[in-house]
């Protein structure tokens, strides 16, 4: 399958969005599991944030 | 997109960010530690802790614990008595000099099984409490509120628009790339791109409960004047209470009638939360939501006896969610740190927005404008 041009540029960021969503939700609705779906869901943009950001910086320096 | 639809685009995005960003900077800065509130009221020595006694000792009648806090402060009159939603064994007994007053409160913590007061915590004092205050409404009161709100609303437009906008800058570009070998000016572009749109939902939503809790003191007021009104409306034109009933057998009443839930506060008669001649209950459920969202069950204050416990209705719903989603307080330790992260992040895009918009102005005016175009082409 090759990427058409909408997900190459929107997959990621859509990808992301839902995670968090679902993260934003899970722990309203309960304990335990739940929990963790909001820990996975919030770290995923962090983690994006930190990796794709801080990736490649020696190059520069 | 065409050339014009990006320019209207931009330019939302340009003043919608220019005009709050100093603001939207204040509150990530002054939010950043209250996001750990509870642990640096422990830290502090803010934070009261009951002593240990058997869970099965017996508990202290609500009237006594009144009579505790009185006896702290004889002049004030009660306003609020709470519990935290983990912690059975204090009462907080919030008093005013009238039911409506807004400042020169006191709290008193009470012992919830001996009745004897605990200590006398500091509302809204301290460096929290001031840091509490200018993120909440600047020292400006429900004027500064209603502001802020407005640099909330600001900001979903910041964010829509930069959404919007991500398309034709990363049009060229893989996910998540930054190109450290260009210039300093495109390199925090990148980043820029990149931390916003990986934080887009968290923003909107923090953004959006915000500017929804910058509401909170006229959402309450129209409940008061809407559903609150309704269901009492047979103690319209009463004079106003001289003498009220026992608490305790107000809040026996309304425990009675809604058995599945605990306390989380009692608005005495006359407070923003209640009517003037009833104590308002609020009840909430044993679940993570149902915590949340609190059921008024209202009692006479004379009699003791329940006249409604009625659903809140939608826009105190509402209110009430927007709590917690703005908080991050409902995912435990973890949460906090994630939010804490999520925060920093923002500011990263807040602070390189405004470098972005202030390096396009100096010297390096035109490569920089080149720069911008080569990305957006």
């Amino acid at each position: 399958m090759k990427a058409s041009p909408f997900w190459s540029l929107w997959g990621w960021p859509l990808f992301i969005a839902v995670l968090s969503g679902a993260g934003l939700v899970g722990g309203l609705v309960g304990d335990g599991r739940w929990d963790w779906m909001t820990w996975v869901g919030l770290g995923v943009p962090c983690v994006a944030s930190a990796w794709f950001g801080l990736r490649g910086r020696r190059a520069r320096a | 997109m065409s050339p014009g639809t990006t320019r209207v685009w931009s330019w939302l995005h340009k003043w919608s960010s220019l005009v709050s960003t100093v603001f939207l900077l204040v509150l990530c800065l002054t939010g950043l530690p209250l996001v750990f509130h509870h642990q640096i009221g422990a830290w502090l020595g803010t934070e009261v802790v009951a002593p240990a006694l058997p869970a099965d000792a017996p508990r202290a009648t609500l009237d006594q614990v009144m009579a505790a806090a009185r006896g702290r402060f004889p002049s004030k009159t009660g306003m609020y008595v709470s519990q935290e939603p983990d912690d059975d064994t204090i009462w907080y007994v919030t008093m005013g000099d009238t039911p409506r007053s807004t400042t020169d409160l006191k709290q008193v913590a009470v012992d919830a099984r001996t009745g004897g007061a605990l200590a006398e915590p500091k509302i809204d004092g301290g460096v929290m409490g001031v840091v509490h205050t200018i993120h909440v409404e600047l020292f400006a009161g429900l004027w500064g509120k209603l502001f802020l709100g407005f640099m909330g609303l600001l900001m979903l437009v910041a964010i829509v628009s930069g959404i919007v906008l991500y398309a034709p800058f990363m049009r060229k570009l893989r996910f998540g790339e930054v190109r450290h070998e260009r210039s300093t000016r495109v390199r925090w572009l990148d980043l820029h791109n990149l931390l916003g749109i990986a934080t887009v939902t968290w923003a909107l939503v923090v953004g959006a409960t915000g500017m929804i809790n910058t509401w909170a003191d006229l959402v309450i007021e129209h409940w008061r004047n809407d559903q609150v009104a309704q269901l009492l409306s047979h103690y319209r034109g009463l004079p106003p209470l001289t003498q009220l009933g026992s608490l305790e057998k107000a809040f026996a009443n309304a425990r009675a009638r809604e058995p599945q839930m605990k306390i989380a506060f009692i608005a005495f008669p006359g407070t923003a939360w209640g009517s003037a001649h009833h104590y308002g209950v609020f009840m909430r459920g044993r679940t993570r939501l149902t915590e949340r969202l609190v059921q008024p069950v209202l009692v006479d204050a004379v009699t003791g006896e329940v006249s409604s416990s009625e659903d809140p209705p939608w826009y105190m719903t509402t209110l009430l969610l927007s709590q917690p989603l703005h908080f991050g307080d409902y995912g435990g330790v973890p949460m906090q740190w994630l939010w804490a992260m999520l925060d920093v992040i923002t500011i990263v895009v807040l602070g390189s927005g405004l470098y972005l918009w202030l390096s396009k102005k100096g010297p390096v005016r035109k490569p920089a404008a080149a720069e911008a175009k080569a990305a957006v082409a």
